[in-house]
């Protein structure tokens, strides 16, 4: 192949050099290039290596279905694999390589594989590779694993980059009225008569420049007509997007976008995304999607230096790149003799088979007077040459098959199969294409939904009626009246000969159907000849259609094949599904900023700065930050939460408990529903006390706890936990607006109202009393235990007291509204540093908790009733509620259901880790009798503890002999099961 | 995406909402029998068709909805509130 | 049926790959068989081989309303596994992965299952604890496999995860199954067709059971677009159209629920990751392998909708990709190739049905949830068994419709009587 650019030709800007780098070397192109056409100007042939055989491959299209010219760019940590680059738009410096290839595409050590190729039919890698060769003999899987390595090693186009990408995406939404899908004749027009009729419209191009198949014309009519389309759209106020795919079409109009925004600038802007990905919910939407040109399947169709015909007709026209000096050009219809005739006017020996027997006169005089030599009943039997062509042996038409025929020497072959609509993204919606035999294509069936195909998307070939149909398709979106009929497909002069592939009785030739994945016509055969007949199962047993054009190429052939092989019609053999996208999309562009630490959102305390100012370490905790631990200076974790929690214990502590879920639920029937929904009876709860409640599921099962606070009559303040907050608040709205909705209540989540610290100790009191205005209103008789009350913080604060514990100690809950957080603080922490205290976080708050036994979500684990959590005296006998009924299902009353126990190490020096399976030492195997969810070094007995579930609870294993089993950490502890509540069981200490 | 038209709100992106479930249950009394519990909690009719679910507008108005929904489609026949008050006095607004 | 082998590879691709027969016949129905089973899928082929296989019983028919295996065996993202830790789902998964691992030499068709380790990342102690608990259950039953690795060994092995700074829920460790992998889907369908078909079993393709007689506590017949079909014995392995079967003989409810997955595969790259890897923190929920031709093949949580369309919407899509790029920030400037979505047989705890039916001569196989795929093996061992021997093995004792009412748990999520939260 002889490329040549041509002068003042095409819609390159010859004024505008770029320089740019392919494997190494420095060449150039110009503004208004992609990089294909700058390879090709440059007579650069091979561009890629197939996936399997690692043939060489050049340039076979102009366009997405690209399925030679793949390429990787970029480099470090912006190199991008699999780059079609038919696609990409040149820039200044352009960074290109070859890929799938050692040493590089154009001498790759590879390409051996292809002496083996006999042996790699398709599917052969489900008989072999399992045992030892030849016979397969061995067991398991270690064998396959080794064979695997290499397979996966030569198996990959491209390599991606390990290294984290740099650049930055957006996500951005849209409405519109009528969305136009591709800016061709017919797309143009549509838009134009959409924004015309007063819509709001949006219309998208995947190039870089507007006018489809106008950009391809030599005529200074289309470019005219383009340019005064565009100027007329950009009046009506239409919104015009180019580099901008749609990539698919889901639910009610919503069409995915990716818009390339700065993909072709050589510097990278700081401050603009590299891509966008749209969401755009449209009312109705118009599918200009064109048509993408097949070829047929003949010997070594994939050989740089073969391409379509239209694409040599964009090349020339678009790129001013004439492709060949001595071309065969090969057809089935009529759409290719404009092509061939300027090619041969552009000074290129031009050759022209038709495998029609017949040409029609017009096209017989336009090849004539171009200088091209038509030849009918021909068609290319096997291209000559491996990295180019050199010439191609010529088959003639026999009967109803072919015989091979003469040679033709040339560098350059074009093939024109026919055409295949782009019915992908209506395919999305699941419509089925319909076959048309006259047309020898699927066109769109017609979908329920307000989507219309426009122009060659819809088998329309010829310019004007493309430019008709995108104004007719939208009039009819729209509902105008008289809007005329849909040109119908197809309106060539001569019918289109269905020809699939060109073979001859007796002769070998390797010809491809999917060219990119290496699937041949005798790969069809096979799988026909081993029952995959479906086409689901040829796709899937072959690969084909599986490559990264998706089928566009070769779907077609593949199936005429097979057809062909069952002896049936196309439609009777089927058509695959296309899903999206149209194009691949990066998924840097899906994620948009929803990455690294914005992945998902941090919900912080009204203290968070405080704590953090106060030396807090932060968990995760749901979504939340909440403070761990406080070290002190030089402490590990261990050593700072024993030391909280034993001074929680000896004076007081103070601990940032704002994100438990605080729900206000108020109305008349408040106490009524709080009484269904809760194990334990509200009915009665007097006002100003606050009461423990457990709620289940429908199930039985538990599915929160906290306390509720009765503030007055119809006003309670709900607490649960902070994992919970959101499911429980959801249930609540459910059971009332759905199943309840008699029940006069209602329920507000105010968790992000309020912060709230608990302070607890023996000191407890006392120290929050000095930052009180009155001090003597929480002495014991004014605030008893579980008593709750507003108060008056100094510096006129109000707030809310409750007199709970979870530490087992006196311990008090205080709520201010969430901008007072960190004042509260500000007046709290010197109290209780004063009385000797200390800020204590979770790990602390779960020592203080697991020596009481209390239950958290670790314990809760979506699979506990009442009982096995040991709090079946919460659960009333004399009334109803959520979960009462189901939990009377026999299995719930099973005496040896695991109830919630105690853990001790035999030797009290041990530690032991949650996580363990409780096991009778005799039998230290199976599902074990138990579990422990949480340990701790316990500072108030001075040996590490648990809490865990144990079949039957503690009293049964009193005295026996107990191994918690943590294999996985190499531990086995010999352990005593006692009672949960480890420490100050009769909680004399929270009463004082 | 599936496009709900809240009573409160507006048209609204599906991405807003969550699914609830079978909008037809009967839920029994608290005091019914295990196995009306059981008819109620664990069976399903799963229609293939149109069916009438619950959807909460969580990320919005915090209204439950009855939507009538093809599951085969996405085709929305019909929302309104679940809360039969509130169906009522939006029936009337409108 | 020809032998699979490098020597008949290498004889065949000498001769034009002429000695290669159908994998699978194309019978016309017969009036009667001993067995019919109902779904073409990956459980129902497996139940049909086990059938012939260990069972004897080769008068056996599989209805497939479609192409077998075009369901969620060929939809699903290929990961195999035995990490479930409730009593009964334990041992039937690890039996199951025991049939995975010799699965190819069995069938003689390479199912390529790939031993590459399924490595769950954790991101806090108590994520550490809480999955030591269920890796304990399986050192302890039988599965030497099971490991908790540190943040150490992990970054060692997989090092262009995102260990910070700029990851939103670092992460701490993972807990391992060493055995687990991925294998080729369609083959597993394909080999299982051959394998039944070559013990006499017919597979009858693009046969849709429209109604179903019933005389009393019988099934009688099926009546299929291929005809009036009758057998023996029924079994229904249909996943996410069980609910429309079940209701053809009149049964009423099941505990069933259908929703939709999405997957997703990139562009076919060279090696990038050599194990499964799963992530699933802070409401997001996440798994990504590579596939041997080197595409990215991923997925993550339900559409959360019920829905009986193969097709998904753009929300999920965005969720998916952010995970992916949370856990592998390298992933930016790969490129999605294809996403699709299957319906998914979501049951009420999550958990599956391998069990008898009210009708004496009818067995059920469904609510295979997430675990469908991995399951298949066991599956088609277990109901084979159910079906011959009439009585359920110890194993799938609790796995059947009843269990709600008596308040078995083998909810492995805890997440309760709502199908769409068991993903």
């Amino acid at each position: 192949m002889t490329a040549i650019r041509l002068e003042k030709r095409g819609r390159i800007d010859p004024n505008s050099p770029l320089t740019f780098t392919w494997d190494g070397k420095k060449l150039a192109g110009y503004e208004g290039d992609t990089l294909a056409s700058a390879l090709l100007a440059n007579n650069e042939q091979v561009l890629g290596r197939s996936f399997k055989y690692h043939r060489p491959r050049g340039i076979m299209s102009a366009g997405v279905e690209e399925s030679g010219a793949i390429v990787s760019i970029g480099e470090g940590n912006r190199h991008e694999a699999n780059v079609k680059a038919t696609t990409l738009e040149l820039y200044e410096g352009l960074v290109a390589n070859g890929q799938n290839a050692w040493p590089n595409v154009r001498t790759d050590v590879g390409a051996i594989n292809g002496l083996f190729s006999r042996f790699f039919s398709a599917g052969f890698y489900y008989k072999t590779f399992m045992g030892l060769p030849p016979f397969e003999w061995g067991s398991g899987t270690w064998l396959w694993m080794q064979y695997e390595k290499l397979i996966r090693k030569a198996a990959g186009m491209g390599t991606a980059s390990r290294e984290p990408d740099p650049d930055c995406y957006d996500h951005a939404h849209a409405f519109c009225d009528v969305l136009v899908v591709g800016s061709g004749p017919a797309g143009l027009h549509a838009a134009h008569s959409a924004a015309k009729a007063g819509k709001d419209v949006i219309l998208v191009e995947q190039d870089f420049e507007l006018g489809g198949d106008y950009l391809n014309q030599m005529s200074g009519e289309a470019e005219s007509k383009r340019v005064s389309l565009i100027k007329a759209l950009e009046k009506a106020g239409a919104h015009i997007m180019t580099r901008t795919t749609a990539f698919g079409l889901y639910d009610y109009g919503t069409a995915g976008l990716l818009e390339r925004v700065t993909d072709h600038h050589s510097i990278k802007s700081k401050f603009q995304p590299r891509q966008r990905f749209w969401t755009v919910r449209a009312g109705a939407t118009i599918l200009a999607t064109g048509a993408l040109e097949r070829t047929f399947a003949f010997g070594n169709n994939d050989r740089p230096g073969i391409m379509t015909v239209s694409s040599a007709k964009t090349y020339l026209n678009r790129y001013g790149v004439l492709a060949g000096r001595r071309i065969v050009v090969s057809t089935n219809n009529d759409s290719a003799y404009s092509t061939a005739a300027e090619l041969a006017a552009a000074g290129a020996h031009t050759v022209f088979l038709d495998a029609r027997e017949s040409t029609n006169k017009a096209n017989t005089s336009m090849l004539e007077s171009a200088g091209a030599e038509l030849r009918n009943g021909f068609a290319p039997l096997e291209a000559a040459g491996s990295k180019g062509i050199h010439g191609v042996q010529l088959a003639s038409v026999d009967g109803k098959g072919w015989r091979a025929s003469e040679y033709e020497s040339c560098d350059l072959l074009l093939v024109s199969g026919g055409w295949s609509p782009v019915v992908n993204l209506l395919s999305h919606r699941g419509v089925k294409p319909v076959w048309n035999a006259e047309q020898a294509c699927f066109v769109p069936a017609k979908s329920d939904e307000a989507i219309a195909m426009a122009g060659s998307a819809a088998g329309i070939w010829d310019t004007a009626r493309c430019e008709q149909s995108g104004e007719i398709a939208v009039k009819q979106l729209l509902g105008s009246e008289n809007t005329g009929s849909l040109p119908k497909p197809g309106d060539l002069k001569s019918k289109i000969k269905p020809v699939y592939e060109i073979s001859v009785p007796g002769k070998k030739i390797k010809s491809f159907v999917d060219p990119q994945h290496d699937v041949t016509a005798d790969d069809i055969r096979l799988a026909h000849q081993e029952g995959f007949v479906s086409v689901e199962h040829l796709k899937r047993y072959t690969t084909l259609g599986m490559a990264t054009d998706q089928g566009k190429v070769g779907n077609v052939i593949g199936l005429a094949l097979m057809a062909d092989a069952l002896g049936k019609e196309i439609p009777e053999v089927g058509t695959t599904t296309f899903r999206p996208p149209y194009t691949p999309v990066s998924i840097g562009a899906l994620t948009g900023r929803n990455t690294g630490t914005h992945f998902k959102p941090l919900r912080r305390t009204p203290m968070h700065e405080w704590n953090l100012r106060n030396n807090a370490v932060m968990t995760d905790a749901g979504l939340w930050h909440r403070p761990w631990y406080f070290p002190a200076k030089g402490e590990t974790i261990s050593e700072a939460y024993v030391r909280e929690a034993t001074i929680s214990r000896q004076t007081v502590g103070i601990c940032d408990v704002s994100s438990l879920g605080k729900i206000a639920v108020q109305g008349p029937d408040a106490s009524e529903f709080l009484n269904r929904i809760y194990t334990n009876a509200f009915a009665k709860l007097a006002i100003g006390k606050a009461r423990y409640g457990i709620m289940l599921r429908d199930d039985g099962i538990v599915l929160d706890d906290g306390t509720t606070w009765r503030l007055s009559e119809n006003d309670f303040l709900m607490t649960t936990t902070t994992a919970h907050a959101g499911k429980v608040m959801v249930w609540l709205e459910e059971l009332l607006q759905v199943r309840w909705p008699d029940l006069k209540v209602h329920v507000t989540s105010v968790s992000d109202q309020w912060g709230a610290v608990s302070i607890a100790g023996p000191k407890a009191r006392d120290t929050i009393a000095t930052c009180l205005e009155n001090a003597n209103s929480i002495s014991a008789e004014n605030l008893p235990f579980m008593g709750v009350k507003p108060i008056r913080l100094k510096g006129e604060i109000d707030g809310l007291i409750a007199r709970i514990s979870f530490s087992g100690e006196l311990a008090y809950e205080v709520y201010v509204p969430a901008g007072y957080g960190d004042a509260m603080m500000d007046l709290l922490w010197p109290a209780v540093k004063a009385a000797g205290g200390c800020l204590y976080g979770l790990e602390a708050l779960g020592a203080l908790r697991i020596e009481k036994g209390h239950v958290t979500g670790a314990e809760l684990d979506g699979r506990v009733s009442i009982d096995d959590a040991g709090l079946g005296s919460m659960a009333s006998k004399k009334k109803s509620y959520i979960g009462s009924s189901l939990q009377q299902r026999p299995e719930f009353l099973r005496e040896d259901r695991p109830r919630l126990v105690g853990i001790f190490p035999k030797d009290r020096k041990q530690t032991f880790n949650g996580g363990s399976i409780l096991c009778r030492s005799e039998k230290v195997s199976g599902h074990g009798d138990g579990w422990i969810t949480a340990v701790t070094h316990s500072p108030a007995l001075g040996h590490w503890i648990g809490i865990g579930y144990m079949s039957g609870g503690h009293e049964l294993w009193t005295g026996k002999n107990v191994i918690a089993a943590d294999p996985v950490r190499d531990s086995e502890v010999e352990v005593e099961i006692v009672s949960p509540h480890m420490f100050d069981a009769k909680g004399e200490r929270m009463h004082d | 995406m599936i496009r709900i038209n809240c009573p409160f709100c507006g048209e609204r992106d599906h991405s807003e909402f969550t699914y609830g479930g079978d909008g037809t249950i009967d839920y029994p009394a608290l005091d019914a029998s295990i196995e009306d519990w059981h008819e109620a909690v664990f069976q399903r009719e799963n229609i293939r068709g149109m069916q009438t679910e619950t959807w909460h507008h969580v990320n919005g108005c915090r209204a439950w909805l009855l939507v009538e929904r093809d599951t085969m489609t996405h085709e929305i026949r019909s929302v309104r509130a679940a809360h039969p008050g509130m169906a009522k006095v939006l029936e009337k607004a409108i | 049926m020809t032998r699979f082998s490098a020597w008949n590879v290498f004889v065949n691709g000498l001769t034009g790959q002429k000695g290669w027969a159908r994998q699978w016949r194309d019978p016309e129905p017969k009036k009667k068989y001993d067995v019919v089973i109902v779904g073409g899928g990956l459980h129902g082929l497996a139940t049909a081989y086990y059938l012939a296989k260990n069972h004897g019983i080769k008068n056996v028919a599989i209805l497939e309303k479609g192409w077998l295996g075009g369901g969620n065996a060929g939809r699903n993202t290929t990961i195999v596994r035995s990490n479930y830790a409730r009593p009964g789902n334990r041992e039937f998964y690890e039996h199951s992965l025991r049939l995975w691992e010799n699965l190819s030499h069995e069938l003689n068709y390479n199912v390529m299952f790939s031993q590459r380790h399924h490595v769950a990342l954790l991101h806090s102690p108590a994520a550490i604890d809480a999955a030591a608990r269920n890796y304990n259950i399986f050192r302890l039953t039988g599965t030497p496999d099971a490991e908790i690795w540190d943040l150490e060994k992990l970054m060692g092995t997989i090092p262009h995860l995102n260990y910070g700074p700029n990851a939103r829920f670092p992460i701490m460790g993972a807990a391992v199954q060493k055995r687990a992998g991925t294998a080729r889907h369609d083959a597993v369908a394909w080999g299982y067709a051959r394998g039944a078909d070559s013990l006499g079993v017919d597979i009858i393709q693009n046969c849709e059971v429209t109604s179903v007689k019933r005389n009393k506590g019988k099934v009688v017949s099926l009546q299929t677009s291929r005809g009036v079909i009758e057998g023996n014995k029924i079994g229904f392995a249909v996943a996410g159209n069980t609910s429309r079967l079940w209701q053809m003989t009149g049964l009423g409810k099941l505990p069933i629920e259908t929703h939709k997955l999405q997957a997703f595969v990139s562009e076919p790259l060279k090696p990038l990751l050599d194990h499964v890897v799963v992530f699933g923190i802070g409401g997001a929920h996440f798994y990504i392998s590579q596939s041997d031709k080197g595409g990215m093949v991923f997925g993550g949580d339900l559409d959360w909708y019920k829905s009986y369309a193969q097709r998904g919407n753009l929300p999920i899509v965005q969720d998916v990709a952010e995970a992916a790029m949370s856990i592998l920030p390298c992933l930016g400037r790969v490129r999605l190739l294809r996403h699709w979505s299957g319906v998914m047989d979501m049951s009420m705890d999550g958990s599956h049905f391998i069990c008898k039916t009210p009708l004496d001569n009818l067995y059920l196989n469904a609510g295979w949830n997430y675990g469908g795929f991995k399951a298949s093996p066991g599956s088609g061992w277990y109901f084979a068994d159910l079906i011959a021997n009439d009585r359920p093995d110890p194993v799938i004792e609790n796995h059947d419709l009843k269990r709600f009412e008596r308040g078995v748990n083998i909810d492995e999520r805890g997440a309760g009587p709502d199908p769409k939260l068991h993903g």
